[in-house]
């Protein structure tokens, strides 16, 4: 062979596909700061609203008067509830069976809820006049605690359905009650505690969150009354659902609806849902035939558009003497706010709550969930994780050191002798999951050596005598999670969003010349996924990824998809790229074996092109095959070279990980630093080790916000008290501490790449961690279940009442 | 309400506007002027994703008047690359360093970044985060940002850039 023809490794490099460390496409516009944001957004006579909201949570209203507002010069019109009646959208259905206020219709139900919808020349205008709508209220009890909700003498929050025995989830005991969910076996579990050596009770308790992406919602509504037809700019993350939902709530038919998210400032979670201000957009521009922006402020964001968690969970956990778990079992009380507009699977009222028994092998367990209604924002989406996974991983991790800690066990070696071992796998839990692969010991004790999770422990024993010598006021935590995600929703039989099966897609077309699109039903709102699909597609059909693009978020041209949420992009959308990819590759070898004259049989695949077997001098790449499939196809073949899959995947996957953190705590201060955190994943084939790595520093900066200062705080009048970044935590880069990342790789069995997904492992499994090492810090003195968030002051307390001040 | 007439020069180029007093620099800068580098994150001036550069300093436009800009020299991102489409030595530490993701706070960073290396060339790590701390990031962890400034620091600098040893 001549010595300058490349060799077969010389030319997958240079194709940047899957295993690359490709620079992501999507740079060059944003470092230019030329990203398309829906803010960026200029049509021509486009109008602002903005909405007037209630100072009060829980309010009848006696009057609303608009005549002040809409006096304002430049104000073009004013809707409230009883505007938006008359196009029957006072009221929208949510994601989760329930129905939710657009408009204030008779009363308030939780603070900043939108009263009124002011439409104006400008925003300056718009937000002048939104504080000249006149509102009178007459303030009525309020309650913020979801453990009190279901009291005998509760408020009623919602009127609309007080005497309602049935919810979309089943019967409701209470006024306020949402639904029951149950999973699991309860006699068995019952049984099982008790005979129990040993157990623990605790109430495990996730905060109400919030996403914050660095972006707000917002949206641009564009109503063509000539045609009869609406554009909808906006920031979804799921823009296929946005238009079918829109074309039930308006009534225009689906094919009139232009639904189009373009760059996406972040997501998180927070652009799931449908919100008020989409709705009010879209009826403005209806109402004045003219385009009508939408954005939100932060506070606005903060306390209004969704929120995360709010899971109240009593846990109990069973286990033997010697460490062998053998029941678990929760109830736990799940604040919905004041409508139930949880972003689930519509199946599932509690997420996929039920992976609680986490990486463990539990002989039975039982779970519980009561969602309830109180005076607060309405959402529960999924802040950067899997329905309800990130509660699950929580409480089970928080539960499983909890019971270490009562044993008398170190809580590495409790979780080493309850992991599910290798040769288990496929595992199919108590809960009915079916766990695709893993190697759990594996990456345990990679983590463990990695630390020297042994020195770690000693001089943790050292420190801690000191600190009872009193030569040291400074304790050291050591905190360890092991987690199990269930991402990539999912399976048509499980899931579903209004009845549409959460498959996806993507169509692949390519060009004469070699080059391609592929479009495609997730969106990206920084996951770089015009990088990485690419990379799939150079590796499957040989082709350069620099020579395919990407797209997403435009309805009109993108196949049907659900969206990008539940680390669901690369485990149904990647899979489909690479079913898609298979299709054009068939047809492809076809052409070659036309083109060579031997039979399909007689070809082999070479990295970018068919080959003669055993003679490999005869082949015909890619790029040549391409420009064959648009002038001399096999006699009878259809021209072109594209293709469309629509992925249902066959199971859920379950990316794993250990993670390990090292915490110094002042107990004087309640300053706390985190002095390493290693975090090893193992996400199945790994695509773009860049992003990967990437994606495992943001979702960790992001549990550590959650675990060390985030919470969306209500006082007991209904007022949100943490709705501005001067009361809600973000972490800077001088508080977020320096990441150490590891995998393993354990491919998936039914994927057809082996990828399982990464976004929401280091969320998921970060939170616990870091909790866990503030936990283990004063666990020697007797702490068990120091809550979170961890910020100072709370750490302090968490001293004060060990005694450690006086 | 009455408008000022104010000029300025914004990323090399003299402009003219007639703003209401209040009007912010940011929707001036964004919706009078077209640029729409500079984003609107918080309101509050924590987030930093309106920072531009003004006078040889880094201020957040979405807390000062467009009229408290007047004859002020603005730099933008969209005035960092070079006039030949040549990228800025951060604009390339970031793609580089994977600096970014949403790509939303990237504006303002770079911006506050360039700011930083004028006033301290070869900063140490610590001194990066700290320069960098009025500007939040949601997606990074910061962690392949400071990189990037290093980047772009060492380049600047002409000097060959070394990762930090993990």
């Amino acid at each position: 062979m001549n010595d300058m023809t490349p060799t077969s490794a010389e030319r997958a490099e240079k194709l940047q596909g899957m295993g690359c460390k490709r620079k992501r496409v999507e740079d060059i516009r944003f470092v230019q700061g030329k990203g398309n944001y829906v803010d960026d957004i200029k049509l021509p006579g486009m109008l602002h609203g903005d909405f007037t909201r209630s100072p009060h949570a829980h309010a009848r209203i006696t009057k609303i008067d608009t005549t002040k507002a809409a006096a304002v010069p430049g104000v073009i019109a004013v809707l409230t509830a009883e505007t938006l009646k008359t196009v029957n959208l006072a009221w929208m259905p949510t994601l989760a069976g329930d129905v939710q206020m657009v408009l204030a219709d008779g009363k308030v139900l939780f603070q900043n809820q939108e009263v009124a919808f002011v439409i104006a020349e400008d925003r300056y205008i718009a937000a002048d006049a939104a504080d000249l709508v006149e509102v009178e209220y007459e303030p009525l009890p309020v309650n913020v605690d979801p453990l009190k909700a279901m009291a005998q003498d509760a408020p009623v929050i919602r009127e609309d359905i007080k005497d309602k025995t049935e919810g979309a989830h089943g019967p409701r005991k209470h006024y306020n009650h949402v639904f029951n969910w149950q999973a699991g076996d309860k006699a068995a579990t019952d049984a099982a505690f008790a005979k129990a050596d040993v157990t623990i009770n605790e109430l495990i308790v996730y905060p109400r969150v919030h996403p914050c992406p660095l972006e707000t919602c917002q949206c641009v509504a564009s109503f063509d009354k000539i045609k009869g037809e609406l554009t909808l700019y906006g920031t979804f993350q799921a823009p296929h659902v946005i238009r079918t939902v829109g074309s039930l709530i308006s009534k225009i038919p689906e094919h009139k609806i232009h639904v189009i998210a373009p760059d996406i400032g972040g997501g998180f979670g927070n652009k799931v849902g449908a919100y008020s201000g989409y709705i009010c957009a879209i009826v403005a521009s209806i109402v004045t035939g003219r385009p009508v922006k939408w954005t939100e402020d932060r506070i606005e964001n903060l306390s209004t558009t969704a929120f995360a968690r709010d899971f109240h969970m009593q846990t109990e956990i069973a286990c033997t003497k010697d460490g062998k778990v053998t029941a678990l079992r929760c109830y736990t009380i799940a604040d919905h706010g004041a409508f139930d507009a949880c972003a689930n699977a519509s199946k599932w009222p509690a997420g996929l709550f039920s992976i609680i028994t986490g990486s463990y092998d539990f002989p039975t367990a039982h779970v519980s969930v009561d969602g309830v209604y109180t005076n607060k924002a309405p959402g529960g989406v999924a802040y950067r994780c899997s329905f309800r996974v990130t509660e699950a991983a929580y409480c089970i991790e928080r539960a499983m050191d909890i019971m270490a800690q009562k044993l008398g066990i170190d809580p590495a070696e409790f979780r080493i002798k309850n992991l599910i071992r290798r040769e288990q796998f496929p595992y199919t839990s108590v809960m009915g999951w079916q766990y695709d692969s893993g190697d759990y010991h594996t990456a345990m004790t990679k983590a463990m050596q990695t630390v020297d999770y042994k020195a770690l422990r000693a001089e943790q024993k050292a420190r801690q005598d000191a600190f009872k010598r009193g030569e040291t006021r400074e304790l050291m935590g050591v905190g360890v999670a092991f987690f199990t995600e269930i991402v990539g929703a999912g399976p048509s039989r499980n899931c579903d969003i209004l009845g549409i099966a959460m498959f996806d897609s993507a169509e692949i077309r390519i060009h004469p010349t070699g080059t391609g699109i592929c479009r495609l039903g997730t969106k990206s709102q920084g996951q770089g996924h015009e990088t990485t699909y690419a990379q799939i597609i150079a590796t499957e059909l040989g082709l350069p990824a620099d020579n395919i693009m990407v797209e997403e978020g435009n309805t009109d041209t993108a196949p049907y998809g659900l969206g990008t949420y539940g680390s669901r992009s690369t485990p149904v959308s990647g899979a489909a790229t690479a079913m898609a990819c298979r299709k054009i590759k068939a047809k492809a070898q076809m052409i070659a074996a036309y083109m060579l004259e031997v039979h399909d049989d007689d070809l082999e695949w070479d990295v970018d092109r068919f080959r003669v077997k055993g003679n490999p001098e005869r082949f015909k790449t890619m790029t040549e095959l391409a420009w064959a499939a648009y002038h001399e196809v096999p006699p009878g073949m259809e021209p072109g070279l594209e293709a469309i899959n629509y992925y249902d995947p066959p199971n859920f996957t379950f990316p794993f990980g250990a993670y390990i953190c090292v915490v110094d705590v002042d107990v004087d201060t309640g300053v706390t630093k985190i002095r390493r955190f290693y975090a090893l994943d193992d996400c199945g084939t790994r695509i773009n080790p860049m992003i990967i790595e990437g994606q495992i520093h943001g979702g960790l900066t992001e549990a550590f916000g959650i675990a060390m200062g985030q919470e969306i705080h209500y006082d007991e009048d209904g007022n949100v008290t943490t709705a501005s970044l001067m009361d809600y935590f973000l972490p800077t880069a001088v508080e977020t501490p320096k990441w150490e990342t590891d995998w393993t790789t354990t491919p998936s069995p039914h994927h057809p790449i082996g990828a399982k997904g990464i976004g929401e492992s280091p969320n998921v499994g970060g939170v616990p961690c870091f909790s866990n090492a503030i936990n283990d810090a004063f666990a020697f003195l007797g702490a068990t279940n120091i809550p979170m968030p961890h910020d100072h002051w709370r750490t302090w307390t968490a001293a004060d009442k060990l005694g450690l001040h006086q | 309400m009455a408008k000022s007439h104010i000029s300025m020069t914004v990323n090399g180029k003299a402009v003219e506007a007639l703003v209401e007093p209040r009007t912010l620099l940011i929707h001036l800068l964004r919706e009078q002027l077209g640029l729409t580098g500079p984003h609107i994150g918080c309101d509050t001036s924590h987030c930093g994703a309106c920072t531009v550069d003004l006078d040889g300093k880094s201020i957040k436009s979405c807390t000062m008047f467009a009229v408290q800009a007047n004859g002020a020299n603005v730099l933008t991102i969209e005035g960092m690359a070079a006039a030949d489409g040549t990228l800025h030595a951060l604009q390339e530490g970031f793609r580089e360093m994977h600096g970014l993701q949403c790509g939303f706070c990237t504006p303002g960073m770079i911006v506050r970044a360039y700011r930083l290396l004028q006033e301290n060339p070869s900063p140490t790590e610590d001194e990066i985060r700290m320069g960098i701390s009025g500007n939040l990031c949601r997606c990074t962890g910061y962690q392949n940002i400071v990189k990037a400034i290093q980047f772009a620091a060492a380049k600047l600098g002409g000097v060959p850039f070394r990762e930090a040893a993990e």
